[in-house]
């Protein structure tokens, strides 16, 4: 099926937050600081003020007057709105001004004079623990160091047992960058507070309006009932538009303070340079072997830069997300880390990056660790891969660090990736390329070829409210089902869409179950006046949480309807048969009432039976038992100029298992997006530092995206394995993409280079570094 | 100073500051909210327009540069009602998710289809290489121009 929202978007009929335009609104723009590291002195926004255009400057002293100038971040730290002592991050947010129109607001932030005295910058995660390091957070009280939190998992004694026993230990340091999300729409907001009714309306870029709206009553202290956000058409997501940012919290001060909506936009340089960052985890990993190539155990060390406040999206009580799955999809008995996370002088972040809590960092690491293992050993890593997959036998499966998968059959998608790659064909093409570049006379300019694979499982569906929280919400989500008299029915969710065909998907879930024409269900999301509680769309929870509450809200008013038809019919409900979206009577087809007819009779005089209201709705609220574990398998062949180092993409594969498909279109274009991040990712995408914290990935000319022209065409496959506790047996699919692929871009590229290790992204420059046995810290601008 | 600027084949006057970005006066000054913004650098191409049959990124191209020109967006595109076969071929291929850089990239690829009517796969990727997608991975942008030049051939062929 087509997508139904694709009608209005081809027409330019979208409607973006920038879109939104109310009478009398306003404009504003906030001042941001060129130092990493510094004090305030002194700030005379006088020039400002006088301004004619300008209507209010704000400053974070005028916030403490409020009690605003601190809000809490979403794993429970705190965040200046505006700073008030100093800034710890360059591109914090330093004044705000309220102007008539967007360019008289940003002429005024020049007549803002700040007085700064710098201070010395932490940018190295690696030295922010040194005892010389200055204390970034000295706003916290009896803080004497940069450490956020030691976190374990796993047992450390039976790891330790295993690697002092084993035939075979390979150790590798890696680095996964600091990256950004970039959606192409940025964030913003336009809020609105009527004064008369106290109530405030909020447009604004984000993934879970619901959580925004009691994140804003408990931060404005204003009456949550009083309080609606609305999400319109969202430009993308990716875990950028989760977290409650400073200018979201300023438009309202500056609503409050003028009585005027105001709208606040960043720009592309505000949002890579201040906005969720993602990653920048450092790691140590040493995997345990048996010489035959079976895996005994991992063990790992992470050092988790998280910028100078700690504003990670993740369930409260891992404070490392789910990264402790790095036991990726192998059987093995031991397996232990430690994450250490630090302050360090950088925006804030650790955001749920299409990586599902850190999975991405997970898989990472161990997909990057099983081929280095391969390589030590000498061995196809697809080989490796297949003696110590789980087997399909081994489900529901316990891992090491207690994760139950709910089911897979993972040896089936590897092979499926083989046929569809022809993946002997390949290794001989190499081998045979390989022996050619020794031969005498061989031309230095033959690309290296490079095959790489990563086989991924992924946790997502977060979660069950025993085990997860966001700031202490619960991660249930609700939705309500009507059917209207003519039979025309309302999905009302609390999840939100930035793109992934909600409003085509969820029509199709209560379809399949009630049988009427997806047409004739709407989808409501992305606003809280209108739709049921919720967490919202990240980490793949859509379709695993909010598609399970419908297919439950759906069967709820298909049981109902089969008692009000056999009312209708005169029967008993029992004398009643289902053919899809319509109950008739056993043995006598003729005799029946599809769901719109039992819709009118619900809203109708027929007398109902005892017990049964009117009408034909349901509202659900689902608490899902357990994540859902999608997997998959992919390959990437490369070819990489040895005189140049630039990487070329030749073919990629990618073999996923998301259970059944609801719109195998939606989900294959899922896929390909995935795939294009991840491979920005692993080939050009990082924020770097210099050594005073200046960010150096500030714009769309440093901090480059993949185009249309580094991608191949991607090569799809499917295997299907459904989970036995969702409804309807799927599992989410969002993320999996740029969970898997980083790993094998990357193994591919080292395999072309024949080295082991070296760190992405794999740009020109660092190829060819690494070619010369001379890689380089991709994060840093220093060696 | 004031400027004269046909959009979409309407005469539309207006006093402005010099300094005014085209796809600001675009947005702002006439509603026209389908060209979008998503960087400053000339470097997402979300916000592309033609000046008189040129696609050009309207964050760097100022309104008085336009003014006596003529502009096309994508509120343009579709004629009397019916969607030009790029609109239709981003639908039938899934060559959109959010939709953000949906209508720059359609720009772009109608300017495409009009310089030459069949392309092949490699000159499609070069003509969309200056608008970002962060949700496709172009792959099916790629077949949705595909299969916008494989309709206007057939309806041209039927015209003819
Ligand atoms: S907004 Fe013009 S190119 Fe990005
Ligand atoms: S469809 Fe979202 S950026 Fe292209």
């Amino acid at each position: 099926m087509l997508r139904k929202e694709d009608a209005r978007f081809v027409r330019g009929q979208g409607h973006y937050v920038d879109d939104v335009n109310l009478p009398g609104m306003l404009h504003s723009a906030i001042l941001r600081s060129p130092y990493a590291h510094a004090r305030i002195v002194s700030i005379d926004t006088s020039a400002a003020e006088a301004h004619p255009k300008v209507k209010a400057v704000i400053t974070g002293k005028m916030l403490e007057d409020l009690k605003l100038a601190w809000m809490p971040t979403l794993s429970g730290d705190v965040v200046a709105v505006l700073a008030t002592d100093k800034v710890r991050f360059q591109g914090q947010e330093v004044a705000y001004v309220v102007a008539e129109d967007e360019y008289s607001a940003r002429d005024a932030l020049e007549l803002i004079e700040v007085d700064y005295e710098p201070l010395p910058a932490v940018v190295d995660a690696k030295h922010a623990l040194d005892p010389d390091a200055p204390i970034i957070r000295d706003d916290l009280e009896g803080r004497a160091d940069n450490k956020i939190y030691d976190w374990e998992a796993g047992d450390a004694a039976a790891c330790d047992e295993v690697f002092s026993n084993a035939e075979v230990v390979v150790s590798e340091d890696m680095i996964y960058p600091r990256v950004h999300p970039a959606p192409m729409e940025t964030c913003g907001s336009v809020a609105s507070l009527d004064k008369v009714t106290g109530k405030l309306t909020m447009w604004t870029t984000t993934q879970a309006p619901h959580a925004h709206r009691t994140i804003y009553a408990l931060v404005a202290g204003l009456p949550e009932q009083k309080i609606q956000v609305i999400s319109p058409d969202i430009g993308g997501g990716f875990g950028n538009k989760v977290g409650i940012y400073p200018g979201y919290v300023l438009s309202i001060v500056g609503s409050i303070v003028t009585g005027a909506p105001v709208k606040w936009m960043e720009d592309r340089s505000e949002n890579l340079m201040s906005t969720s960052f993602a990653r920048d985890y450092h790691m140590h990993g040493e995997i345990a072997a048996t010489k035959e190539g079976k895996i005994l155990g991992l063990r790992v060390h992470v050092l988790a830069d998280h910028g100078a406040f700690n504003g990670v999206a993740q369930p409260t009580k891992f404070p490392a997300g789910f990264f402790h799955i790095f036991t990726g999809s192998y059987d093995y008995p031991a397996a232990h880390c430690k994450v250490t996370a630090v302050y360090t002088n950088k925006a804030l972040g650790g955001v749920a990056y299409a990586c599902s809590f850190r999975i991405t960092e997970a898989v990472y690491l161990v997909e990057r660790m099983v081929t280095c293992l391969a390589y030590e050993l000498q061995m196809d890593p697809a080989e490796l891969r297949m003696k110590n997959l789980l087997r399909p036998e081994q489900f529901p499966y316990m891992s090491p660090t207690g994760w139950e998968y709910d089911s897979g059959d993972y040896p089936r998608a590897l092979k499926e990736a083989m046929r569809i790659a022809g993946y002997e064909d390949l290794r001989a093409e190499q081998a045979a390329r390989r022996a050619r570049a020794t031969e005498p006379g061989a031309d230095p300019s033959t690309p290296l070829m490079g095959i790489g694979l990563s086989f991924f499982t992924e946790g997502v569906g977060a979660g069950p409210r025993k085990h997860m929280d966001i700031l202490g919400l619960g991660m249930a989500d609700g939705c309500e089902l009507r059917v209207h008299p003519t039979g025309k029915a309302q999905l009302r969710l609390s999840v939100q869409t930035q793109g992934q065909g909600h409003e085509t998907t969820f029509a199709q879930i209560v379809s399949h179950v009630i049988g009427l024409p997806p047409e004739d269900i709407e989808v409501v999301h992305g606003d809280t006046d209108n739709t049921p509680f919720g967490l919202g769309t990240y980490g793949s929870r859509s379709t695993p949480v909010s598609g399970a509450a419908a297919a439950v809200a759906a069967q709820r008013i298909k049981d109902k309807a089969r008692v009000i038809a056999a009312a209708a019919l005169e029967c008993s409900v029992e004398d009643l048969e289902w053919e899809h979206g319509r109950w008739y009577v056993k043995g006598d087809p003729s005799q029946g009432k599809t769901i719109a007819e039992i819709a009118m009779a619900a809203h109708s005089s027929l007398e109902l039976p005892e017990g049964v209201e009117g009408h034909l709705d349901a509202s659900v609220v689902y608490n899902p038992p357990n994540l859902t574990y999608p997997f998959g398998a992919y390959i990437c062949v490369v070819d990489v100029d040895p005189q140049t180092g630039a990487v070329k993409v030749r073919r990629f594969i990618a073999v996923d298992d998301c259970g059944p498909r609801i719109n195998p279109m939606i989900v294959e274009g899922q896929v390909h997006g995935g795939l294009a991040d991840g491979l920005g990712m692993a080939l050009m995408e990082v924020i770097a530092f210099d050594p005073d914290g200046n960010n150096l990935g500030g714009s769309f000319m440093d901090y480059l995206l993949p185009t249309s022209m580094e991608c191949p065409s991607w090569e799809l496959g499917e295997t299907v394995t459904p989970s036995p506790h969702h409804p309807i047996g799927v599992k989410g699919v969002g993320e999996s993409a740029t969970v898997g692929s980083p790993p094998a871009v990357v193994n591919a590229v080292l395999d072309a280079l024949q080295i082991r290790h070296a760190d992405m992204p794999f740009t020109p420059a660092m190829t060819w570094r690494a070619l010369q046995g001379r890689p380089m810290r991709p994060d840093l601008a220093i060696e | 100073m004031r400027v004269a600027i046909k959009v979409n084949g309407q005469e539309c006057s207006s006093e402005i500051e010099p300094r005014l970005l085209l796809v600001h006066f675009l947005r702002s000054t006439l509603g026209l909210t389908g060209t979008h913004w998503g960087c400053d650098t000339s470097n997402c191409g979300a916000c592309t327009v033609w000046l008189d049959g040129v696609p050009v990124k309207s964050c760097t191209t100022l309104a008085a540069m336009a003014d006596g020109h003529e502009v096309k967006t994508i509120e343009g595109l579709e004629s009397s009602g019916v969607l030009d076969p790029v609109q239709q071929g981003f639908i039938e291929e899934h060559g959109l998710q959010c939709g953000f850089c949906t209508p720059g990239m359609m720009m772009a690829a109608r300017a495409l289809l009009d310089r030459n009517p069949d392309p092949d796969e490699a000159t499609i990727r070069e003509a969309i290489s200056g608008n970002l997608c962060r949700c496709t991975g172009y792959e099916n942008i790629v077949r949705a121009i595909r299969w916008a030049a494989a309709h206007q051939t057939a309806q041209e062929g039927a015209i003819a």
